[in-house]
């Protein structure tokens, strides 16, 4: 039970590691390039910002909960 | 980092963090978290109007993860969260119309702030007496079998026998919910519960998730963890809903929610993943909490005068 407790643990704390790598790579590349754009529509087409909105909140937590299951299967895959 | 839409400069390692205890408790318990990712945003300088928006783009986010989670664990049932994503826009709908209502009048502040106090207290009162009882009565009865996954779906209710007789009433039309395990409910029950919820998604604002929760598993009878999955699910279409009418307004900054979506997705999966090891009592008994919070910060903001 221990055992696995450990390896469970050892598992997420790599999972976090490379999620966080992910994470900051994407903070510096696409909220930088997305920024000017999503201000731009805010401010002049708002209908469209509102809908792009919800299109973006939605598409990127289907990539990321992908992306967490990817790496959860890897890395338990890998322990296990 | 600073983000152009909302002017406010943030650190995203303190949107990630917030994003991920948010997460966390969204997933175990299926809750969008609006009590304490709006005045998290508000204590960091973003405007009321700005918290309010994009918490609620936030929570469309986290629930989707937790949602899909959820469903791949079994814990979703379609058919019920599609019929209460009807009745809780109505309710948000008259919910809202309220708000105006006394915002002319002008006591909104009062009004808002002593039922959701008396709410909150109502519901953890009432929680924490149920799942103990139920608790208690587990106990006495017989020991239960200690594998994670299988006895820890296994659900029980000291309120069962007013849940059997909520789901008796034979107001047609009637519909059968194989996935939660009802066999046969008046259509008109399950609007009035998601009705209510919208009631006070659109009266004290986020996804009333605390409400519409318990109401789900008391009211409905249906299993802890089909009503939190479904509760999730169902908060995808409410909160998109509510996105988009605030996103209209200009209270939405997208940049903002997107980067709490990072942890929230992390931390909703963790949450999602553990309801796997309690029994719906002991959920329900640590659900107790959440909504003491909310009264905590609503007599603190009374008190003093002052916003988190």
């Amino acid at each position: 039970m221990k055992a696995e407790v450990s390896r469970t643990l050892r598992a997420f704390l790599i999972e976090l590691a490379l999620y966080a790598v992910l994470v900051t790579g994407y903070f510096f590349l696409v909220l930088h390039f997305l920024s000017g754009w999503l201000q731009n529509l805010h401010l002049h087409h708002v209908k469209l910002y509102a809908l792009i909105a919800i299109a973006l909140i939605i598409g990127q937590a289907v990539v990321l909960e992908s992306v967490t299951t990817w790496l959860l299967r890897l890395l338990r895959g890998r322990s296990e | 980092m600073f983000f152009p839409i909302s002017g406010a400069h943030i650190s995203p390692i303190y949107l990630v963090i917030i994003g991920f205890l948010i997460g966390v408790m969204g997933g175990f318990f299926g809750v969008g978290g609006s009590f304490i990712a709006g005045p998290a945003l508000r204590a960091v300088g973003l405007d009321w109007n700005f918290a309010v928006g994009t918490d609620l783009a936030h929570i469309v986010g986290k629930s989707v993860v937790a949602a899909k989670r959820h469903r791949a664990l079994g814990n979703v049932d379609l058919r019920l969260g599609f019929i209460m994503a009807i009745g809780t826009m109505g309710g948000a709908e008259v919910g809202a119309q309220l708000i105006q209502m006394l915002k002319r009048a002008d006591n909104v502040n009062l009004v808002v702030s002593v039922v959701s106090i008396a709410i909150y207290v109502s519901i953890s009162s009432f929680m924490i007496w149920e799942a103990w009882r139920t608790l208690l009565f587990q106990k006495r009865r017989r020991p239960r079998s200690k594998v994670p996954g299988t006895a820890a779906k296994q659900d029980e209710s000291s309120f069962s026998h007013r849940t059997e007789a909520i789901q008796s009433l034979r107001l047609w039309p009637m519909i059968s919910l194989p996935t939660s395990g009802v066999r046969a409910i008046s259509l008109w029950v399950i609007i009035l519960v998601s009705f209510i919820g919208g009631l006070f998604s659109g009266f004290l604002g986020g996804g009333a998730g605390y409400i519409r929760m318990p109401m789900m598993v008391y009211v409905l009878g249906i299993p802890t963890h089909l009503a939190v999955g479904t509760d999730l699910f169902e908060i995808i279409i409410s909160a998109s809903y509510g996105t988009f009418s605030h996103a209209l307004k200009g209270n939405v900054d997208i940049l903002i929610a997107l980067v709490m979506n990072t942890g929230a997705a992390i931390g909703a999966q963790i949450g999602a993943i553990s309801t796997q090891y309690f029994a719906g009592p002991k959920i329900r008994l640590a659900f107790v909490p959440l909504p003491l919070i909310g009264a905590a910060i609503v007599i603190y903001t009374m008190w003093t005068g002052h916003k988190i």
